[in-house]
């Protein structure tokens, strides 16, 4: 407890305004030993395990499955059971009942689910409790309600489902970026072999618990742990009609290269380096709200991070100002703790990544900050940085970082902002500030890229699609068309 | 004495002009010496349909569409000619209805197209179509005119610029097209037309990293390999058919945009 100061006449206040640690219980989790791969209903032993481990702690969790290309295989076979033997031909009605069961368990569950995310992820459980459990959910409620409404939706196009989808995730929002893919595609009429990243499979999981207590057809929904491997063996997979890939750009443009000539649907969500433009006339604070959150929340392993900050030149000076004294109150530490704002590096590999960018930002020449904080001593950690003093050609400024950098860049005009913004291969997302309506959409409208949160940042939701132009890949989840990827068309 | 002709030369369509290939080159086709685009024609190509793009996709979509009428105005008046190079009139007339068709779709795309997402918290968001930018066409083999403005038609009409490679058996119908665009009031650069050899030109537009997305469904037996360079800088890649109609094929060249705004006082 802090110690009241009661020298003085004056009111009695706080000595020290030190939290107390909040920490969330893990009793809620209950962990097997090791987990099997999740085939057509049915949890089948693989050959090869591997040990997944808490990033925070860096202590084991769990033995998780290497799944072969044979393991993959039986999967593919399971998934393409489903669909021939039921799953397709359920009515849409059935389709979407079992949807809207996933989406009330997860509801249900989410506690114990989000307790997990942060266990195995390393997101402070603000966010997974807040944004990705509560996201989730919503996606399976949403995308319920479509699957008995397909005609309506493409009228005129007599949409059918695709067949198989296979699906490949990434490890920054793991059980939401299952609900992404599995969603839109099991309402859609389609079987799927799913998964997840390496270092991030226990809530997926947990997940094929939720999917029995929902008495899921067996083989609808497969789940195959392992690593890149596995991943590729299911991109490979001739009798898969459809892969849906979030990740890198490298390995996005590996699997569109892989696929060439198979005839196979094919979406990318991909990297990004996205632009958040500050103009003076902007709300201020609110804006250094924006930007923290922007670069800031889940460590920056967000694909639409607002990795460049583009301050006006005559608010340059005053909103850095802002930005470092803000940062002075983040608190990182344990992911479980409930005050905590910045949680676990995911990985030891992606640690040195972000080590590796921020030393070749210091090299050419940027000027970083950090504020004062104490990193645990066990488990991935990194303080927030910025960088200011950037030039474009840096490369903080042009690759994806993925951790919670932000380079600060400069600009004088609207034109001029558009210019720099747009500089980059990528285009997933982009940020603007300002209190002028008219250049919002001035601005909306020339920013190539396939999100724009004008005095917002970072918000989702099922019903809004999201995607990128350029280098950060096709096709758009959420919403309405989030749907197409999973179907084809009879014209 | 009779007089002597004037004979047309065969030339490409690149920024608004009708250029020799750089190369020299030409070669013959349907008894004619036409040019023999080179890479560096595609690229050139390329080049002024990357300039042109933007004030293209700034116009309003009444004026787009009120210009790309013009084309069709402009191939009517030419059905003769078009006749001669085509399978012959019916197939003009079918080239010139589906311009107009097209044309008509400027302006309802978005409304199609787009929305307004009802997203569970106090922010306004709407998703609008946008043109992906410069999109590479290979023009099917036959029919040489509809086969042409089949594919050109959806990328044009969505605010994009294309550069595209014409029938390499019977190209004349391109270069008759070229004209009409030439005399329409499609600003140059918008559609840039090259003759020459697909096994040559194709591979370099596919693995041009300013090119957006690329329609191979002319491709034939090259098309996995196209495919694979096409990944290089994560194109859009389509497999138009040669005889098509829908506002669907112009969505394969569309982005979309999502802009979130908060609602507040």
């Amino acid at each position: 407890m802090a110690e009241l100061d009661r020298t003085g006449g004056a009111p009695a206040v706080p000595a020290d305004w030190t939290y107390a640690p909040a920490p969330e219980s893990k009793d809620i989790v209950t962990l097997r030993e090791r987990y099997g791969l999740f085939i057509g209903g049915e949890w089948v032993e693989p050959a090869e395990t591997f040990e997944t481990i808490s990033p925070s702690s860096e202590e084991p969790l769990a033995l998780v499955g290497q799944a072969s290309a044979d393991d993959v295989g039986r999967a593919v076979a399971a998934a393409r059971t489903a669909f021939a033997d039921g799953w397709s031909a359920l009515p849409g009605s059935e389709r979407a009942k079992y949807l809207f069961r996933i989406a009330r368990i997860l509801q249900e569950r989410a506690r114990e689910l989000a307790v997990l995310e942060s266990m195995n992820g390393g997101k402070p459980i603000k966010e997974s409790r807040d944004v990705d459990l509560p996201l989730a959910a919503a996606h399976f409620f949403y995308y319920a309600g479509w699957a008995d409404k397909l005609e309506y939706a493409f009228p005129n196009r007599k949409p059918k489902p695709v067949g198989v989808a296979g699906q490949v995730i990434p490890w920054n929002f793991p059980l939401l970026m299952l609900a992404w893919k599995i969603a839109p595609a099991l309402a859609a009429g389609n079987t799927v072999v799913l998964k997840p990243a390496e270092t991030t499979p226990l809530t997926a999981l947990l997940f094929c618990d939720v999917l029995r207590q929902a008495e899921l057809p067996p083989g609808v929904v497969n789940i195959v742990t392992g690593d890149g491997r596995t991943g590729a063996a299911l991109v490979d997979h001739p009798d898969v009609d459809k892969i849906a890939f979030t990740g890198s750009t490298e390995v996005g443009k590996a699997i569109q290269r892989q696929l060439a000539g198979s005839g196979k649907k094919l979406t990318l969500e991909l990297g990004g380096k996205a632009a958040n433009i500050v103009f003076d006339d902007c709300a201020l604070d609110q804006a250094v709200e924006g930007i923290v959150n922007g670069i800031y929340f889940n460590q920056g392993h967000v694909c639409c991070a607002g990795s460049r900050l583009f301050a006006q030149e005559s608010i340059y000076e005053p909103l850095v100002d802002k930005l470092k004294r803000r940062l002075e109150t983040l608190r990182v530490g344990d992911p479980l703790d409930k005050n905590t704002d910045v949680g676990a590096i995911n990985s030891a590999m992606q640690l040195e990544k972000i080590r590796e960018l921020v030393e070749s930002g210091r090299e050419e020449g940027a000027e970083i900050y950090q504020p004062p904080c104490r990193l645990p001593e066990k488990g991935y950690w990194f303080a927030p940085t910025v960088f200011t003093n950037v030039a474009q050609s840096y490369r903080i400024a042009q690759e994806e970082i993925f951790g919670p950098v932000l380079s600060v860049l400069t600009f004088r005009t609207p034109e001029e902002a558009i210019e720099k913004a747009n500089n980059t291969p990528y285009g997933l997302s982009a940020g603007v500030w300002t209190e002028k309506g008219s250049r919002i959409l001035w601005m909306a409208q020339r920013l190539r890229a396939g999100v724009v949160w004008a005095n917002t940042y970072n918000r989702f939701d099922p019903a809004s699609p999201f995607g990128g132009y350029k280098e950060s890949g096709f096709g758009r989840e959420g919403g309405l068309h989030g749907l197409e990827p999973y179907l084809r068309f009879d014209e | 004495m009779t007089r002597l002709p004037v004979k047309k030369t065969y030339k490409l369509f690149v920024g608004g002009a009708f250029p020799r290939s750089e190369s020299g080159r030409t070669y013959e086709a349907e008894g004619q010496n036409v040019a023999r685009a080179s890479r560096k024609d595609v690229r050139d190509a390329v080049r002024a349909a990357r300039a042109a793009q933007p004030g293209w996709a700034a116009a309003t979509a009444y004026n787009r569409g009120q210009v790309l009428y013009r084309l069709a105005e402009m191939v009517e008046a030419r059905i003769p000619e078009f006749a001669e190079l085509s399978t012959g009139r019916d197939e003009v007339e079918r080239a010139i209805d589906r311009i107009v068709w097209y044309a008509g779709w400027a302006d309802k795309l978005a409304q199609v197209i787009g929305s307004s997402n009802p997203v569970a918290g106090p922010y306004f968001n709407f998703t609008v179509p946008e043109p992906t930018g410069v999109v590479g066409v290979l023009a099917p083999d036959d029919p040489p005119l509809l086969g042409l403005v089949t594919r050109v038609l959806p990328p044009l009409v969505g605010g994009n610029a294309v550069v595209a490679v014409a029938s390499e058996q019977r190209p004349l119908a391109a270069i008759e097209l070229a004209e009409a665009i030439a005399t329409s009031d499609v600003p140059g650069g918008v559609v840039n037309l090259l003759t020459g050899f697909r096994a040559e030109l194709a591979p370099v537009l596919a693995s041009h990293m300013d090119v957006n997305a690329i329609d191979i469904g002319a491709a034939n037996g090259a098309a996995p390999e196209l495919e694979k360079l096409a990944a290089e800088n994560v194109k859009r890649v389509i497999h138009g058919a040669a005889d098509a109609q829908s506002p669907w094929e112009i969505a394969g060249f569309l982005e979309l945009k999502t802009v979130w705004h908060p609602i507040g006082q």
